[in-house]
């Protein structure tokens, strides 16, 4: 039987009272990590932290354990602003008749060598 | 050529070692949150990579063709010479958490002493494990400051595992008979001469995390470097059941 709005069920005082105050939830920080001096810093995934001090130790032993980083971001995951996957026909698609925009129609000499 | 003294005293450092990283290791899956699981599986594996390095010491300056191996899995409780608090049975995160800063802020120093053992072969662990004992010291004072200053309850437990874990804190200063020869010789460096240095350490991580020190009493006597242990043999039961029912068994 549905309960009404009014009348939620009562919780038990304890323990789950007690296990709910420590509960909350843990805040999420995106992490970047940098593999060589030079390399731009890239997003490898996310950790769960209380603080900024404690993110970037999870981050280290969750990320760099194979010697991958010689440098770490991280950042609140509440500050990353990101865009609406609903845009994404307004925002990207426009771009995908405009093949001039690649740097494909120049001759480079052979001497050039890779670019 | 064969050191018996040298050769126990790469021991009880590689006793040590083993025993907490093993000790660590009983937390995988079970941790808190996955990303704490993770980070003390990473610092079981820097304690049993350390106790690897001082059990081939020890092999190599016994002279008698010993194995890491067979110093981790075929030697009864009695022959081990870790100090009492690296055995005692985990307890709940804060009692890991305060024991392994305990731990971590005396060893570190001593390895950036031993580092300078007139020994090469000691200096050389040393060199290495002192970077991994100074982010031990580091990710669990950082756990222990939150935990004492954190919610009633964490404080409650964390204030119950500095006391049950006092007692036993004395014991990483004692230097029996054996290793004072050592120290005279340059070779092992003065365990108390530590003593400032770690409860400076400990102090600051007190009084950040809004805690005092423990109230002295019920000292427990070195017993774990003369093979009197308490917790041991239970965790060698489940620890060597592995290597003893599949002797040489490689993976």
């Amino acid at each position: 039987m549905p309960e009404s709005a009014g009348s939620a069920p009562r919780l038990p005082e304890s323990p789950q009272s007690e296990r709910r105050m420590t509960e909350k939830p843990i805040p999420l920080w995106e992490v970047f990590i940098r593999a060589r001096s030079g390399l731009p810093h890239r997003h490898c995934g996310s950790v769960h932290a209380a603080d900024a001090t404690m993110a970037l130790q999870a981050a280290r032993d969750v990320y760099t354990r194979r010697g991958e980083s010689v440098s770490i971001w991280v950042v609140p995951s509440n500050a990353i602003v990101a865009s609406d996957p609903n845009d994404k026909d307004q925002l990207f698609e426009p771009t995908s008749t405009k093949v001039y925009r690649h740097p494909t129609f120049y001759d480079i000499p052979d001497e050039v060598g890779h670019m | 050529m064969s050191d018996p003294r040298l050769a126990s005293y790469a021991l009880s450092l590689g006793d040590d070692a083993l025993v907490l990283g093993h000790r660590l290791s009983q937390w995988s899956s079970r941790a808190p949150t996955l990303e704490e699981d993770i980070a003390l599986s990473n610092l079981a594996l820097d304690l049993i990579g350390q106790a690897r390095l001082f059990y081939t010491l020890a092999g190599e300056v016994e002279g008698n063709g010993h194995n890491e191996d067979h110093y981790a899995y075929f030697r009864e409780p009695e022959a081990f010479r870790n100090i009492l608090l690296v055995e005692l049975p985990n307890g709940d995160f804060a009692h890991t958490m305060v024991r392994q800063l305990l731990y971590a802020a005396f060893v570190h120093p001593y390895f950036q002493a031993l580092a300078r053992s007139v020994h090469g072969g000691l200096s050389d662990i040393a060199a290495k494990a002192v970077k991994e004992m100074a982010y031990h010291v580091r990710h669990s004072a950082e756990w222990v400051i939150r935990l004492g200053d954190g919610t009633d309850e964490s404080r409650r437990r964390t204030i119950a595992a500095f006391e049950a874990l006092w007692p036993y804190v004395d014991e990483l200063f004692e230097s029996d008979a054996d290793e004072h020869v050592l120290i005279e010789a340059g070779i092992a460096p003065d365990r108390e001469a530590l003593r400032a240095t770690w409860e400076n350490v400990i102090d600051r991580v007190l009084g950040e995390a809004q805690l005092k020190r423990p109230d002295a009493g019920g000292l427990v006597q070195g017993g774990g470097r003369t093979g009197h242990h308490v917790h041991l043999a239970e965790m060698l039961a489940g620890m060597q059941s592995l290597a003893r029912a599949h002797p040489g068994a490689v993976w």
